[in-house]
């Protein structure tokens, strides 16, 4: 077994510096850790979107990515949704909205959904369930999870 | 499920009951703090793996686990042997019974494997990296034999024996005759032969229905701890807390009193999460190695070797009058019931026809073993296999007619008082209100035409369960309650239990504190499964209300020093004949200490008044007539509820059974290769559908009270599974002119189709 590499990294705007074998993935780390057990891990082959986080501002399966690469990145983490001001408006629409069931795709959706609004803050249902294609949901049938996401838009808009 | 109780209070102005207060854990879910199973970590813990069978039947001729052990950073490793011996005796499992034999073989294999992903030993070890590497380095020699992967194979005289000594339940009797049939029922009502001779028309068909996952996002885990005072705890992700301590506590041999199961959230279930699989493993390494074994499966382990459910094959007959009245209806329905016995034909046979007043019914059904794992429960298991014969039949026994489906879905419909073939009569149902506020809705009243476009609608039926529930609560001196129930939380249930709670003591819902709790914390529960948490677990907060409003009277006749049968209750305030004397319930929480002190309610029930549940579908479908792809346009789901307790949560069970019910229809199999090996063991290529493929979900519930609830409730649930793939056959056949009569309809099946009817190859 090779020996640990040091990773720095930003997460959730701290800088973290941690250790790691070349063979983890930064979702490991993040659960393992780190103690952010709030990204999910459903198949650990980039499929179900469980475990998405913000890499400098782009949505990625964090089961797909190897830790040492979150050497100099910024990552943000579901924990770095809500500000100490509150929640997030998505987080706050998708209560609203009973947009989620049993909770385990929830910090996925809403980390890839803010990814979509910090980009395009006024998208089409089209547009939302294409960006959002990359996440399985087997709860809700999607419905409550597109109009929170529309309602949150409409809120960030106001 | 029929009751001549009236358990049902008739109260029409709810001031909690109907409301959309946000669910209590919601908060923690949304910002990532809630705790699922594989997000526990503890000092010392190891990691477990588990090693496999990569073949679908085979002989065990030898295991060697020498090498594994001697890799550095593991620490235990353990097979079969390991696992106490069990009697041959069956026992209930919360959504079905298991012989105990079975179940052990299933944890750990027995000498023979049944499937691949077959769990054959276990490791753990310092980190889950290492104990993987353990795995691969067991060396295990099989002696391969013929898989048996379909139901008509397993069925003939000459096909392989999966369990040699399993002989064929037939008709309540052992027929000691060995086979891979496990049981063959029959359920008769009038007389079959006769039905079909009055009939003017007859439809018979065969429908096959594949191998299907329940697909919960969250993987199987399980932790556990066995303390050196013998004491075992275990944490997990499990629909039944209690079912999982009952099963832990067989498989290793000790008073259930030892196991303590801490129900972690649970990321989705839909009835896969009942069986333990891991539980045991983690407890046993934890007994080897004094120190605490984590273990979580991979999404290939989830697919090879938990769930699915069961595959099917169902000839179906119906027969009608010139008048459009259903005369007849026969079915055979042939299950797979995976590795062991215990299979879904028995619950499909209970709902195939049930939304209808059919005179002549005979149902005979099979469970059969085949070398897939054993199925478990999905979402009103079996139902949706039967549906998906008889409501496409019931399609074209009205096309044939010429009379509007839902016209002839009302004329025939069960009511109160309908006998169903299997020996229940319905108490209050509401199938006639569902297929009228289908007929009324502004999606059936708008025409849906042009090329290759289609509209399909079909009914189905869930009969839900009671079981047992319990629930403790105390008053806290600000006039909150602190509630502690049993029954895991998978789609807001804290909420709608909490709610029911909150209406009798005049609070409101984010007044109480409800909290899932361990088994050494509440009274029994039954598995949050069947449809029966908000039915069941809502009516021990109820009842455990009504124990605070006693007491809390008391409190009051005390507090004024009169008789308690001077205080009132009403709008959540206590007064008495002396109008002076009123105090609201928060006041009078506050003075519980000068008045007797700490006040708690209790209760537990096991309610006999079942409601069933009905629900009708409509779908438009649009094919790719090129392509084979059906897109699905507008979807409506029209379901009773007996009460919507939390609304957005009911629509939300309608909305999730409709989009895995389209799933099923379209996308959704098992494919094995002729050597039994599942090849699509990844959700890449076990395609669930996306938000892409799916329309907004139109919902209307629709209200009948259940006479067996003191607010009206039936389960919602799991029938909303059951309408969908016979509602898009049937708009895929007014499409495009072609019966679908196998799952799913993917694009290569509809090719297939066109190509027949047209011709062409």
């Amino acid at each position: 077994m090779p020996g640990k590499v040091h990773v720095t990294t930003t997460i959730n705007g701290e800088s973290v510096e941690f250790l790691c074998e070349p063979r983890q993935t930064i979702l490991e780390v993040l659960r393992d850790q780190l103690d952010l057990t709030g990204t999910k891990e459903g198949c650990s082959n980039g499929n179900c979107g469980a475990c998405s986080i913000l890499v400098n501002g782009g949505v990625i399966d964090a089961c797909l990515m190897m830790a040492v690469e979150a050497e100099g990145e910024e990552l943000t983490t579901i924990e770095g949704v809500a500000s100490a001001e509150g929640l997030h408006p998505l987080q706050q629409k998708f209560l609203e909205h009973a947009a989620l069931q049993c909770g385990i795709c929830t910090p996925g959706f809403i980390v890839a959904a803010k990814a979509l609004l910090d980009n395009e803050p006024t998208p089409s249902e089209e547009r939302i369930r294409l960006y959002l294609a990359g996440n399985l949901c087997r709860c809700t049938g999607y419905d409550k999870i597109v109009r929170a996401v529309q309602d949150a838009a409409s809120a960030m808009a106001e | 499920m029929a009751t001549k109780t009236e358990d049902y209070l008739g109260i029409t102005d709810y001031k909690v009951i109907g409301t959309r207060p946000i669910r209590h854990d919601g908060v923690d879910k949304v910002v990532g703090r809630a705790k699922y199973g594989a997000d526990i970590d503890m000092a010392g813990m190891l990691h477990g793996a588990v090693a496999r069978s990569p073949h679908a039947h085979a002989r065990i001729k030898s295991l060697d686990t020498r090498k594994a052990e001697a890799l550095p950073g593991v620490k235990a490793v353990i097979a079969v042997a390991d696992l106490p011996l069990q009697e041959d005796k069956i026992e209930e499992l919360g959504e079905g019974a298991a012989n105990l034999q079975h179940l052990r073989a299933n944890v750990l294999a027995d000498g023979k494997v049944l499937y691949h992903g077959h769990a054959i030993a276990a490791v753990a070890a310092t980190d889950v990296h290492t104990a993987q590497e353990a795995v691969d380095l067991i060396e295990i020699e099989y002696e391969v034999l013929q898989p048996v992967l379909t139901v008509r194979e397993a069925m003939q005289a000459d096909a392989p024996l999966l369990l040699e000594d399993l002989t064929t339940q037939s008709l309540g009797e052992d027929s000691e005759k060995k086979s891979n049939v496990c049981t063959h029922f029959r359920h008769e009502l009038g007389d079959i032969e006769k039905g079909f001779a009055e009939a003017d028309l007859v439809i018979e068909r065969e429908f096959f229905t594949a191998t299907v996952h329940q697909g919960y996002i969250e993987p199987q885990n399980a932790t556990a701890l066995w303390g050196a005072d013998g004491q075992i705890t275990v944490w997990c992700s499990t629909q039944g807390a209690f079912d999982v301590r009952a099963q832990t506590a067989q498989i290793l041999e000790v008073p259930v009193s030892q196991v303590k199961v801490v129900p972690m959230e649970i990321g989705g279930g839909f009835g896969g999460k009942i069986r333990i699989y891991l539980e045991p493993l983690a407890a046993i390494l934890s007994k080897k190695t004094g120190r605490p074994v984590k273990m979580v499966m991979s999404r290939t382990e989830v697919l090879q070797a938990t769930g699915p459910t069961a595959g099917s094959v169902i000839r179906c007959k119906m027969g009608v009058d010139k008048a459009g009245n259903l005369i007849a209806a026969q079915a055979d329905m042939r299950y797979e019931s995976g590795s062991f016995p215990g299979s879904w034909a028995a619950p499909g046979a209970m709902c195939i026809f049930a939304p209808y007043n059919i005179p002549h019914v005979l149902i005979d059904g099979y469970e059969v073993l085949v070398n897939k794992p054993w199925t478990m429960a999905y979402r009103a298991p079996g139902a949706t296999n039967a549906a998906f014969a008889s409501e496409t039949l019931i399609d074209e026994l009205c096309e044939q007619l010429g009379v509007d489906p839902l016209a002839f879905r009302l004329k025939n419909s069960a009511k109160e008082g309908t006998r169903r073939a299997d020996g229940p009569v319905y108490p209050r149902i509401g199938h006639e209100q569902c297929v009228e506020t289908a007929r009324d809705s502004e999606h059936y009243a708008t025409q849906f035409n042009g090329k290759n476009r289609g509209r399909g609608v079909a009914s189905g039926f869930w009969f839900n369960v009671g079981l047992k529930s319990s629930a403790a609560a105390s008053v806290n001196p600000d006039g909150t309650v602190s509630l502690v129930e049993g029954s895991t939380d998978i789609g807001g249930t804290r909420t709608s239990i909490a709610m029911q709670l909150a209406e009798v003591l005049g609070i409101g819902a984010e007044e109480v504190k409800p909290q899932v709790v361990d088994t050494d914390s509440v009274g029994e529960t039954d598995v949050t499964g069947g449809s029966r948490t908000t039915f069941a677990t809502g009516w021990a907060a109820y009842q455990c209300a009504l124990d605070i409003k006693a007491q809390m009277i008391e409190r009051a006749a005390k507090l004024w020093e009169i008789a308690v049968d001077d205080v009132v209750f009403e709008d959540g305030y206590f007064s008495s004949s002396d109008a002076s004397k009123t105090i609201s319930f928060k006041e009078l929480a506050g003075r519980l200490d000068e008045t007797g002190g700490p006040l708690m309610g209790r209760a537990t029930v096991n309610p006999p008044g079942v409601g069933g549940a009905f629900a009708v579908m409509i779908a438009d479908v649009e094919v790719d007539t090129d392509t084979g792809k059906v897109e699905i346009l507008r979807v409506s789901m029209i379901q009773d509820a007996g009460k919507a307790i939390h609304p957005s949560y009911v629509e939300g069970q309608m909305q999730g059974g409709t989009a895995q019910g389209i799933g099923w229809a379209l996308n959704e199999e098992y494919a094995y290769n002729a050597d039994g090996l599942l090849t699509n063991a990844s959700l890449l290529d076990y395609r669930m559908p996306t938000c892409l493929d799916l329309p907004m979900i139109e919902t209307h519930i629709v209200e009948v009270p259940n006479p067996g609830h003191p607010y009206g409730v039936r389960g919602v649930g799991e029938v909303p599974i059951v309408p969908p793939v016979a509602a898009v056959a049937n708009a895929i056949y007014d499409a495009i002119g072609v019966r679908l009569t196998i799952l799913p309809m993917s694009p290569g099946e509809i090719l297939k189709a066109l190509w027949t009817k047209n011709g062409t190859t």
